[in-house]
């Protein structure tokens, strides 16, 4: 192809950045460093998959068909989960309405901000398995230890959602309740919460999905629910009818992330 | 009898707002007066200290700590605001005596214009009855009476945030009406608004002052408006009083010895209607964009 003169001159290729191309390779070169690093302390053996092919096939045929005779007790516990789901997500967001609130940094002042905002990490940083194993421990063997453990770690969840959105409003509306002459308190009710709603009940919505997916598990050390169902199939070996529980907690799931995503769609 | 008292006021910001280093001193060594039932324009180009000034009379600012024998101090008829750095301890029910009006208008958008005008009552009523939101019949509708006269009844329960500038303005005013202060400071009020809102807005105002009595300060940027509407004028330049005196005595001349440059901000819509000078973005003073030279490139 001929190039025209004019096109040639203003033809020249941006200059190399050569800063930018050397920062590139050390990032490629830390995540392989990093993922070389952790295959000894991960013991991963790929070609066990091959070589123990033979046992797998014998073990995954064990799961069919699977076994619906007890559907009806299947179904019960599931509900038993959802009603955990359902208690855990509302104590947490009673909670961490005013635990959100007290770690927004333009609401409160940092010594309450700073002391809140750790606990909140920790009841994070704690899975909500760990939690139940306690409260089982604490309260006994049964959906409430699941209630408590999923109460415990949404909270810390959910505040930091909710101050997230409180730290993120429009000052002029609250400093025009301000101005009237309320009471702090009141500018958070006017001034704030107004303003935030529609976002905390679509992150209170997200975090009900979540908690009944982490309900099924809570079962497994024994507090409540379909989990308790599935973890005594699993250990007496009846796979057939582990995978029928496991296809009811997916299906019930997924009903209920195409609802609740529906739901909130209705909110933002 | 004195409305509103402002002693050596003087106001450092560690970061100016506008980000003009060097300029960090919003208020420089404020005094002033004003009489119970005045209304008074605060002019002064952008920068020059007005909403500062206004933010410090309704207690939402903290002035800097004074030198010995000079504590900027305001008063709010004879009882202390602020003073040497400190807010009163009895600044909420201060305030209550004080309605904001703010150039963005600071309405709650979720809620309705009836429920933003209501919380007008908060620093009135009880602390429960207010947080939770129990307003009675009287309350509602004096907030009606107060909606039907800036002529926003019609609104009452639409959205605050579906309404344009200047309705919103004027539900602001309702909110102060509601309020009951025997002080109005407006910020700015019309600076966001369009020609006739803004008129509408200036005229509630001007209302409010003749019919209730009320001591009206609007701070504004064009002397065509602190003319028309306010007998007296306090002008504000780098954060000082420069003048202090009838606003018919603002001429051009005057202005322009007062603002130098700053001068033809200030006079924009000198005739309430004809633009003297090219056309400005009231808001940032930003020149609107042009498409230069798009097809050049």
């Amino acid at each position: 192809m001929e190039i025209s003169p004019r096109t040639q001159a203003a033809a020249t290729l941006p200059a190399v950045d050569g800063r930018a191309r050397t920062l590139k390779l050390i990032g490629w070169g830390i995540l392989g460093a990093l993922l070389l690093g952790s295959w000894r302390g991960a013991e991963m053996r790929p070609f066990d998959l091959f070589t123990y092919g033979g046992n797998m096939r014998v073990f995954a045929e064990g799961f069919f068909p699977p076994d619906f005779h007890n559907w009806k007790m299947f179904i019960e516990e599931m509900l038993v989960t959802l009603q955990i789901a359902v208690w855990g997500t509302a104590l947490a967001v009673v909670a961490a309405i005013p635990f959100g609130i007290l770690s927004a940094e333009n609401v409160a002042p940092w010594w309450v901000v700073q002391p809140v905002r750790r606990v909140m990490d920790a009841f994070r940083a704690i899975n909500e398995m760990v939690f139940a194993m306690l409260f089982v421990v604490a309260v006994g063997l049964g959906p409430f230890a699941g209630v408590l453990a999923l109460f415990v770690h949404t909270t810390g969840i959910l505040a930091k959602l909710f101050s997230e959105a409180v730290e993120a409003v429009d000052p002029r509306p609250v400093e025009g309740i301000r101005a009237i002459g309320a009471h702090p308190v009141q500018e958070v009710i006017f001034g704030v919460i107004p303003q935030v709603l529609p976002l905390w009940i679509s992150f209170a919505l997200y975090r009900f999905e979540s908690n009944v997916r982490s309900a099924t598990v809570v079962g497994l050390v024994g507090a409540g629910g379909i989990g308790v169902v599935l973890w005594e199939d699993i250990r007496g070996f009846n796979y057939a009818e582990t995978a029928a529980v496991m296809l009811i907690i997916v299906v019930t799931v997924t009903l209920l992330d195409l609802f609740s995503q529906r739901l909130r769609k209705l909110f933002t | 009898m004195t409305a509103i008292h402002v002693g050596n006021l003087s106001k450092t910001f560690a970061r100016p707002p506008g980000g003009h280093p060097g300029k960090a001193r919003a208020l420089d060594d404020v005094s002033l007066d004003i009489g119970k039932g005045e209304m008074v324009a605060l002019i002064g180009a952008s920068g020059s200290g007005k909403s500062t000034l206004i933010r410090h009379l309704s207690g939402l600012v903290i002035a800097d700590r004074g030198i010995i024998g000079r504590t900027g101090e305001v008063t709010i008829a004879g009882e202390q605001m602020q003073c040497n750095g400190r807010l009163s301890p009895h600044v909420r029910r201060l305030r209550a005596d004080v309605a904001v009006i703010f150039q963005q208008f600071n309405l709650v958008g979720r809620l309705s214009l009836l429920e933003n005008v209501l919380l007008g009552g908060l620093g009135r009523i009880g602390f429960w009855r207010g947080s939770l939101g129990r307003f009675n019949r009287m309350e509602k509708l004096a907030a009606m009476e107060a909606l039907a006269r800036v002529g926003m009844a019609d609104y009452a329960m639409q959205r605050a945030s579906t309404l344009s500038g200047g309705q919103q303005q004027r539900g602001a005013i309702a909110r102060a009406l509601v309020q009951k202060a025997a002080i109005i400071l407006a910020d700015e009020p019309i600076a966001s608004l369009d020609p006739e809102s803004a008129r509408r807005v200036m005229d509630s105002l001007s209302t409010i002052n003749a019919e209730d009595g009320t001591t009206v300060v609007v701070s504004l940027h064009q002397v065509a408006y602190a003319k028309k509407y306010c007998p007296r004028a306090i002008a504000l330049a780098q954060g000082r009083v420069v003048f202090d005196g009838p606003s018919r005595a603002l001429d051009v001349p005057t202005l322009c010895t007062l603002y130098g440059a700053q001068c033809e901000e200030l006079l924009m819509d000198e005739t309430l209607g004809a633009e003297p000078f090219p056309p400005v973005d009231d808001v940032g003073g930003v020149p609107p964009l042009r498409a230069v030279g798009i097809r050049g490139v």
